[in-house]
């Protein structure tokens, strides 16, 4: 059902040349406060009736001045700042940082704290794509898939709270490993977990994926060509599903994911066009799957020793820099840390995946319907907390 | 390809222009101002390096002068780059890499906004993430925070 | 002027219960007594509907829903309501404030007024009108125009998104809910719901008592498929999922409600839950057989009116007290009220299991575009109601 757009605005472009229509383009403001912008996103939309002629996203409203901050405290005291970026994922920002901070130490890792660390971001990653899921059908005016799958993301959060006694903001990878062992308890834990998910995604499918408006939705709408996407910085599943294989776990391993065995989920156009809303979503569904591979090979092969590095109190990285990306579950996250052997660091720069995410909007959002934007929104899964930072 | 040959073929075409940075951690290639659209024009289009991915670019105030850094990855090849342009304190001004890696649009702002760089023919050099009417740049380290803005005090 | 007043009743309205000897007076207390009566039928099923909507959106999505207020939380929706009267009561500056005002009112009686045609039992219906569909369709128009009001009166750009998309709507599925109409009444030949009723009890192919067999719904293809267009054509009309783009939550913040608070709000949502029963009130009556089945009525209905029915049962008591004894304890009463009863039943489930069915709707099915609305009205529903009204035509000329 595709929507003849270009000719339509000429036809009423025609008709109003003609005075025989009067037309007006209003501008809408969507957000900061609005039900689906994700936070606290303002979308400034010229609108010619229900068609978006252009969409200006504007960010900045949940500011926290991380870069500021991180300058004026020590190494160890940014990781809890971290934690609040990307609060869906909290475990997988905490663990970039970390993870450049001990690059530019040159420091070893012991493999247990690695094989935690995996577990952890891979927990979160299923934990932040199940609200993503959840939060796209709620876009699309489905409810129930949102509690479907908050259901499973709290098994998630208990087992991050016996690890670390949070459900949102954990502070759990430390420089040098990670804050607590994973005991047989948590490790019960997560394997019923394992089960649990895998018998409910197919539930998840015969909710939402397959539903036939669903697809009438997403399928066809905001595509992104894999030329814009790798312009535009696309990461993560939005480049992905453009059909660029890319996963930074697979070209630049870290913390010993090269050891594990999964594959790249990528756009395949099943629905539709390659890469559009509905290949986004089905990318993340998808990743879901293999991060249970991965959680379930690192248990298995979980080594035995110590999970914390001794590190002196006041950490002075060597005079220098470092960028480690690493992949997010929204995208290449990476902090660029430059130290001048001071306990402060002299700069983080952090790459927030869905700031460059989102700066495709206006590209992808012209010529659609409003009801369009929030399922192209919806689709690029965006988190306010780390676009603004 | 391997830093030693990208920094070879560099090298080779841009003779005496570039330096190598010498610091620990990743390896910088330092290029004057006025050489950057050519280096990077150079680095996105040859065939070899192919650098489509801007990763990032980085405002950088190190108390005595300012820099600009940029993170290049290359997807057919799986090699990264990193350039670094060192600015004029008084008048940060560099060129825009937008017409090139439309990702560099925001990221230039932020650049902007933060640092206060100025870059020549961005299409929209405005601040992105402070509000319009906010005074200074903050990440610069001379950076005087405001007493009050708009009545509130801190 | 009786007469008049009585062809306003028609021969089974609420004068029933009183005629022959209705006066002008008489009417007037009879239609606000009956006014009252709706709309107090009216409120209950707006409090049943959001109580029913919440625990089943619960039950679905494994959550528990509201149990805190009452037994089962079956008084949520009250202190709902009373937390509505005592909210602020806002008017948008640079809103229209007469049409703001105006809007919701106009909208509650868009589904009021058709109530006075809807029967609830056979003979329990305030006007028993000969026009009774062509009156609902009519004054069920009242409602857009309302919506529209409250689109344009706030000032307010999701407003006018909720009313524009309402206007396209209301032009996409009121023509193939139209068709599917004409189908049943082709077969029907009436407009008058007794009469419709009466034609789902008609033997069919050879079957004498037909029951379940007999319902609209199932004698003949073409009046299968204007069943399923007549559903699909009520939930748009009664802006529910996956029709909701008016008030769509995700998109337009609330729609033409976004900018109503307290009181007025609430009549809006009185008018959805009104408007969903009266959905699916008609296609019960319509296709599902009305009042008869599948709990079968009693033998022996009286036609005569109440008084009529007083007079003769209590023939010969001497007090007010024996009379009543004797009024209640006669048979043809006790059948007559026992089949209003079993007809009210009988329908009023069927129409509950529907009302059932468009929440279940609600919270499963994800909500559909503006131009994908009018894409299903206009090129499948429309088509499919023209073919379904065609083959109707031909059906019936075949078998006479």
């Amino acid at each position: 059902m595709a929507l003849n757009t270009e000719k339509f605005i000429s036809q009423v472009n025609d008709l109003s040349a003609q005075g025989n229509l009067h037309t007006e383009e209003i501008l809408v403001n969507m957000g900061p406060q609005h039900p689906s912008t994700h936070g606290v996103l303002r979308l400034v939309i010229q609108t010619d009736g229900e068609l978006v002629a252009q969409a200006f996203p504007q960010v900045g409203f949940l500011h926290r001045c991380f870069e500021k901050i991180a300058e004026s405290v020590t190494y160890r005291q940014v990781v809890p700042y971290t934690d609040r970026l990307d609060y869906i994922a909290s475990m997988n920002n905490a663990l970039a940082y970390v993870l450049g901070v001990e690059k530019l130490m040159q420091i070893e890792i012991f493999p247990r704290a690695q094989y935690i660390r995996v577990i952890v971001a891979e927990l979160n990653r299923i934990a932040s794509h199940l609200v993503a899921f959840g939060t796209y059908g709620l876009d699309l005016g489905a409810f129930t898939p949102f509690l479907y799958g908050f259901r499973e993301r709290e098994l998630i959060l208990s087992i991050f709270e016996e690890l670390s006694g949070a459900r949102l903001l954990y502070h759990y990878p430390r420089i040098g490993g990670v804050a607590k062992d994973i005991d047989a308890k948590i490790a019960a834990d997560i394997r019923a977990f394992i089960k649990t998910m895998r018998r409910t995604w197919p539930e998840y499918n015969a909710l939402l994926t397959e539903n036939q408006i669903f697809i009438k939705r997403s399928a066809n709408i905001g595509v992104i060509s894999a030329e814009n996407a790798i312009s535009y910085g696309l990461t993560g599943p939005c480049l992905r599903a453009s059909g660029v294989a890319f996963d930074i776990r697979k070209a630049q391993p870290y913390s010993s994911y090269e050891k594990f065995d999964f594959n790249i989920p990528t756009g395949q156009g099943t629905k539709g066009q390659v890469c559009d809303c509905w290949d986004r979503y089905w990318v993340r569904m998808c990743e879901i799957q293999e991060s249970l591979k991965i959680i379930e090979q690192a248990l298995d092969s979980l080594p035995e020793g110590e999970i914390r590095a001794k590190l002196p109190a006041v950490l002075k990285l060597p005079a220098g820099n470092v960028y480690l990306p690493c992949e997010n579950p929204r995208g290449e996250l990476g902090f660029f840390i430059i130290s001048d052997f001071q306990p402060k660091a002299l700069r983080i720069k952090m790459r927030a995946p869905s700031f460059c995410n989102l700066s495709i909007v206006n590209k992808i959002c012209r010529g659609v319907l409003v009801a369009d934007v929030v399922a192209i929104v919806g689709s690029l899964d965006i988190v306010l907390g780390e676009i603004d930072r | 390809m391997e830093f030693t040959q990208l920094w070879d073929k560099l090298n080779k075409r841009f003779p005496e222009r570039l330096t190598l940075a010498t610091e620990s951690g990743d390896k910088q290639i330092q290029v004057k101002v006025d050489d950057l659209i050519a280096v990077v024009d150079y680095i996105k289009n040859d065939s070899a390096l192919a650098f489509n991915f801007l990763r990032l670019i980085s405002a950088v105030d190190t108390g005595k002068e300012f820099s600009c850094v940029y993170h290049f990855y290359s997807y057919q090849h799986a090699h990264g780059l990193i350039l670094t342009v060192s600015l004029n304190r008084a008048n940060p001004t560099l060129p825009s890499l937008s017409s090139r890696y439309a990702t560099a649009d925001w990221l230039e702002r932020e650049c902007y906004d933060m640092m206060g760089f100025n870059f020549l023919e961005h299409p929209e050099l405005r601040r992105i993430l402070l509000p319009h009417d906010w005074d200074g740049y903050p990440l610069r380290k001379d950076y005087q925070q405001p007493a009050e803005y708009h009545g509130t005090k801190h | 002027m009786n007469d008049f007043i009585q062809s306003l009743f028609g021969p089974n309205g609420v004068n029933v219960w009183i005629a022959p000897s209705s006066t002008w007076l008489l009417a007037t207390i009879l239609f606000t007594g009956a006014g009252i009566v709706v709309f107090v039928w009216v409120a209950l099923m707006s409090v049943i509907g959001t109580y029913a909507e919440r625990r089943v959106a619960g039950y679905m999505q494994g959550r528990l829903g509201p149990n805190r207020v009452g037994w089962f939380g079956v008084l949520q929706p009250i202190a709902d309501g009373i937390k509505l009267l005592g909210k602020e009561d806002l008017i948008p500056a640079g809103a229209a404030k007469w049409l703001f005002r105006l809007a919701p009112i106009l909208v509650f009686c868009g589904v009021l007024i058709p109530y006075a045609a809807l029967p609830f039992s056979p003979r329990l219906v305030v006007s028993d009108m000969a026009v009774a569909i062509y009156y609902i369709l009519a004054f069920e128009a009242l409602e857009v125009v309302g919506v529209l009001m409250a689109g344009w009166a706030p000032n307010s750009k999701w407003s006018l998104y909720g009313g524009m998309r309402l206007a396209a709507q209301m032009l996409s599925y009121e023509i193939p809910m139209g068709l599917a109409l004409v189908v049943i009444v082709l077969f029907a030949g009436s407009l008058n719901f007794q009469q419709i009723v009466a034609w789902q009890q008609t033997p069919m192919m050879g079957i004498e008592d037909p029951n379940i067999l007999g319902w609209g719904i199932f004698r003949s293809p073409a009046c299968f498929v204007a069943f399923f267009i007549f559903f699909i054509g009520g939930l748009a009309s009664a802006k529910r999922a996956p029709f909701d783009l008016p008030e769509a939550e995700s998109e337009l913040v609330a729609g033409y409600h976004t900018e109503y608070s307290g009181m007025r709000f609430a009549f809006f949502f009185m008018a959805e839950y009104g408007a969903m029963y009266l959905v699916s009130a008609l296609t019960a009556i319509l296709f599902l057989g009305g009042w008869y089945g599948p709990l079968p009525l009693p033998e022996g209905i009286s036609p005569a009116s109440l008084v009529e029915l007083w007079n003769t049962n209590t023939a010969g008591q001497e007090s007010f007290w024996s009379a009543c004894q004797a009024f209640i304890s006669a048979p043809v009463v006790l059948t007559t009220a026992g089949a209003e009863l079993i007809g009210f039943i009988n329908l009023a489930g069927k129409a509950l299991i529907l009302f059932f069915t468009m929440i279940w709707i609600r919270w499963t099915l994800p909500r559909i575009r503006i131009d994908q609305v009018m894409h299903l009205c206009l090129k499948v529903l429309l088509p499919l109601s023209m073919i379904a009204a065609l083959g109707a035509a031909i059906q019936i000329v075949i078998m006479n």
